[in-house]
């Protein structure tokens, strides 16, 4: 009961925060945390397969890329008002380009999932960072797009008539977002679903011996996590108003997996202590010097050799099932 | 005719390259089971240590020893530091350290070398080109990196399967409980197979330098390179690693060489250029799928 | 019913240069319980997993009910009615004794595509997981237990029980008895027995009280071949066996 109470004060005071920061002098905070609770839900998504079926992928990011440029690509088209592919006609709308991104994260983790998931362990890692650096390349190599310069997007999606491009409203909006995917994770996780997939993670023979065909199962919960990765992209998209092939980039995808790990992987909340604590790592190390990565690297590595269970495990949580 | 054999030849040689990476990377997998991203970082120190000490002293030799010792040296530090205390960890935990490792490296190339790319001048005797068939002239660089690669191919061909240590090497990748049962001493075997990994990766950045631009970063482009050779031929297999590094080499450098090409002929010059570059570098991933699918395991895994 | 139901004809399993399953031919019948004994490294452990489809056998056929299973996978066997018990106990150990079984449970439940009611709630789940627990003769409260915090002979029981889950058609039990002391492996005959007649079984064991307590029918396997099948009587005085097996036990 005192937990739910935490948790119903802390929503409260993310709420506010935008009029916290406003009253203190930092209306700047608004868009870090805009930026925190994105990569949230994408570090939440990571974390559904990783963290709860112990699929270890290093091309998550993609799908953050692939939902950020569908509402890229759709603007341009909808700017330059000729159709995409000559069928499918541009939009500024939120309610098609989100959903559009969905299906786009959704697909594609179908496939990609799909193939690599033939595999296992130290391949299926590195198939699932070649698949990544794939759709990297491609991206890099659309010059009508903005090839490796990016793409801008100078409007932001209409939403019901929200002006998106007003701080508060997007981080309401990803604030809104990322409490709906953690609360249908919560879901996910408690189902029969989810504890086909934490019994995969855990031992997947003994799933065999119980009659689970586990590729099917692992490969929803891929599909899952992708869709939830590219709705995140699709925010960012309208947040930053650029989308560039960095989105997809396999150190987004490390970046994400720092977030996991470093807030307590398995656990439904870990994802957003983790973004918490990599963004304000990231600010305060590089107001200290610019070679800040020096330090994050070591960082890394003492957290994964002696601190594997992360921040989460400050607040009596471990990992899997638990949270 | 003759730009086709040109072009053959470079797919060779980055092949080459690209199996002094995988034959160290493929090892370290099969045997001690341990995934390392942190490998590309070898390459890299390999490389800036060379150009550097070439760029000091002008001696080729020096350059080549500063490389390998360098990168020998990290690789062992490595090793001791960090990788040691992963053995029996998951891999996501190997994953997430040896990423901390190239943060820290990649940072500290930087600090040292700062952001411009080293520029390599290759020495009088190894530059120039020489006539190999009647009409057509090859750079001699590049025929010494291939002939190079085919002598360390040599090398562990005969190291793994007729030295003892080799035998061990084998019976690790198979079966490593079972090596590890029979009382022999796992950890200077891994610490082994891991300094001759780290000095082939060296090797190659060290050969890399007077090719390719010497830059941070240049590490884990070629490791995912390297990675997509090693899922093709099979963990654990040299031999996987050989034939899977010529047909990446390979692929790779004539879909490069002819792809935008074809795109000219229907779209504009620059845009056709930029596609071409781009659906090339998507096609060793293609051909990696297209493996997966047939053979999961890859052309020659080394595991029953 | 006339029909065996497991039917293995001529199987066939090679490792590198050595034979490890020599021409198998074996049958379990309906109802009955036939014991697999022979002495290490006799590979009772291989026949197993070629029975249940982890060992793909390089010649040779399994039928099971009637039906020809060989090329099927582990998990479509299973969906089938196999079931069975490993020798080195597979368990989800970060969970409950119930949440094994309860898992195991909804799995024969169908598939488990259902992404939003709250599984551990399910009574169509935790209702048969508990009566199975009591089935094993573990303790209500053992079963709130985490399964790596369970004694070797609890976490034993509990293989059992995940294997029951299913209702299966046939059982397949990896030496149960293995790492058991004398009070527990008396349990385990208990339980065992009681399961005799509804539940035809394969059994492997090195245990010879547990084997001729419970045992139809003895097979004697030995490098890959089996050499003997009867009544356990039978066995026990056939000459060749004692030579092969029960000698060699002696021996030492």
């Amino acid at each position: 009961m005192r937990s739910k109470a935490i948790l119903a004060l802390l929503l409260a005071g993310a709420i506010a925060l935008p009029w916290i920061a406003e009253a203190l002098g930092t209306p700047a905070t608004t868009g870090v945390a805009t930026r925190i609770a994105i990569y949230a839900i994408a570090a939440a998504s990571l974390n559904l397969i990783l963290g709860y079926g112990g699929l270890v992928s290093l091309g998550h990011a993609a799908y953050f890329g692939l939902g950020g440029y569908t509402v890229g690509i759709l603007w341009e088209h909808f700017r330059l008002n000729e159709p995409f592919l000559g069928i499918v006609p541009g939009t500024a709308e939120l309610l098609i380009t989100f959903p559009a991104a969905l299906l786009v994260g959704g697909v594609s983790a179908a496939i990609i999932g799909a193939l690599s998931l033939r595999t296992s362990g130290i391949q299926f890692i590195m198939i699932t960072l070649a698949f990544a650096q794939m759709v990297f390349f491609l991206f890099v190599s659309l010059a009508v797009y903005g090839g490796d310069d990016g793409l801008s997007v100078r409007r932001p999606n209409e939403f019901f008539g929200l002006n998106l491009r007003d701080p508060a409203t997007i981080y309401w909006l990803s604030l809104g977002m990322l409490v709906l995917w953690l609360w249908i994770m919560g879901r996910i996780v408690r189902s029969r679903f989810g504890r086909v997939l934490e019994g995969i993670r855990q031992n997947e023979r003994r799933m065999a011996a119980i009659g689970v065909s586990t590729y099917t199962y692992k490969l929803a919960a891929f599909t899952i996590a992708g869709m939830a990765c590219a709705g995140a992209g699709a925010l960012w998209a309208n947040y930053a108003r650029f989308v560039s092939p960095d989105m997809m980039h396999w150190t987004k995808s490390g970046e994400f997996m720092i977030m996991v790990i470093l807030g307590g992987i398995g656990t439904l909340l870990g994802p957003v202590l983790g973004a918490v604590a990599l963004v304000s790592l990231e600010f305060t190390l590089s107001g200290i010097t610019e070679h800040w990565k020096l330090i994050l690297g070591p960082i890394l590595i003492v957290i994964v050799l002696f601190a594997r269970k992360g921040l989460m495990s400050l607040f009596g949580r471990s990992g899997s099932g638990n949270g | 005719m003759a730009l086709l054999l040109e072009q053959l030849l470079n797919g060779v040689q980055f092949g080459v390259m690209l199996f002094l990476l995988a034959a160290g990377l493929t090892l370290v997998f099969g045997i001690m089971g341990v995934i390392n991203l942190a490998h590309g970082s070898l390459y890299m120190i390999g490389a800036f240590v060379a150009a550097w000490v070439a760029a000091q002293t002008g001696s080729v030799l020096l350059a080549l020893l500063g490389g390998l010792v360098a990168a020998g040296a990290t690789g062992m530090a490595i090793e001791y530091v960090v990788l040691r205390r992963l053995y029996a960890r998951d891999h996501l935990d190997q994953v997430l350290a040896t990423f901390g490792l190239i943060l820290f490296f990649n940072q500290a190339m930087l600090i040292l070398f700062g952001r411009q790319p080293l520029f390599v001048a290759l020495p009088e005797f190894l530059s120039g080109a020489v006539e190999i068939l009647p009409g057509v002239r090859y750079p001699v660089y590049r025929l010494l990196i291939i002939g190079c690669g085919l002598l360390v191919a040599v090398g562990l061909w005969l190291l793994i399967q007729k030295t003892r240590i080799g035998m061990l090497v084998r019976a690790g990748a198979t079966h490593r409980d079972m090596v590890r049962a029979l009382g022999v001493d796992v950890r200077m075997l891994y610490t082994l197979v891991f300094g001759l990994g780290a000095l082939l990766a060296g090797f190659a950045g060290v050969i890399a330098g007077p090719i390719y631009s010497v830059n941070v970063g240049m590490g884990e482009q070629i490791l995912i390179l390297t990675f997509v050779v090693v899922v093709i031929g099979g963990l654990g297999s040299v031999r996987g690693a050989m034939y899977g590094a010529l047909l990446v080499g390979l692929v790779d450098t004539m879909l490069r060489a002819y792809l935008p090409g074809l795109l000219r002929a229907v779209m504009d010059a620059s845009q056709a250029d930029m596609l071409g570059a781009g659906l090339a570098s998507m096609g060793v991933y293609l051909l990696m799928a297209l493996v997966l699918l047939l053979k999961p395991r890859g052309l020659f895994p080394a595991h029953a | 019913m006339a029909e065996p139901v497991l039917a293995i004809r001529n199987l066939v399993k090679r490792f590198g240069g050595v034979v490890a399953t020599d021409e198998l031919t074996l049958d379990v019948r309906c109802g009955e319980l036939h014991a697999l004994i022979g002495p290490n490294g006799a590979g009772k452990t291989t026949v197993i997993g070629q029975i249940c489809g982890e060992i793909p056998p390089d010649s040779g056929s399994i039928a099971f009910a009637g039906a020809d299973i060989t090329r099927l996978s582990f998990a479509q066997r299973v969906k089938r009615g196999l079931s069975r018990t490993f020798q080195i106990v597979q368990l989800l150990d970060n969970d409950t004794a119930l949440e094994n079984i309860a898992l195991a449970v909804q799995a024969a439940q169908g598939h488990s595509f259902r992404f939003w009611r709250n599984a551990r709630l399910d009574r169509r789940i935790t209702s048969p997981a508990h009566a199975l627990l009591e089935q094993v003769g573990l303790p209500e409260d053992r079963g709130r237990v985490r399964a790596s915090d369970l004694s070797h002979g609890e976490r034993k029981q509990l293989e059992l029980a995940i294997a029951l889950a299913p209702n299966p058609r046939l059982l397949l039990l990896d030496e149960p008895m293995a790492g058991l002391g004398a009070a527990e492996s008396l349990r385990m005959t208990e339980v065992l027995h009681g399961l005799k007649g509804r539940i035809p079984m394969l059994l492997v064991e090195h245990d010879m009280d547990a084997v001729f307590a419970l045992a139809d029918r003895v097979s004697v396997l030995v490098y890959g071949r089996c050499i003997a099948s009867g009544l356990p009587g039978d066995i026990r005085a056939d000459p060749a066996v004692r030579e092969a097996y029960l000698t060699e036990e002696d021996g030492h």
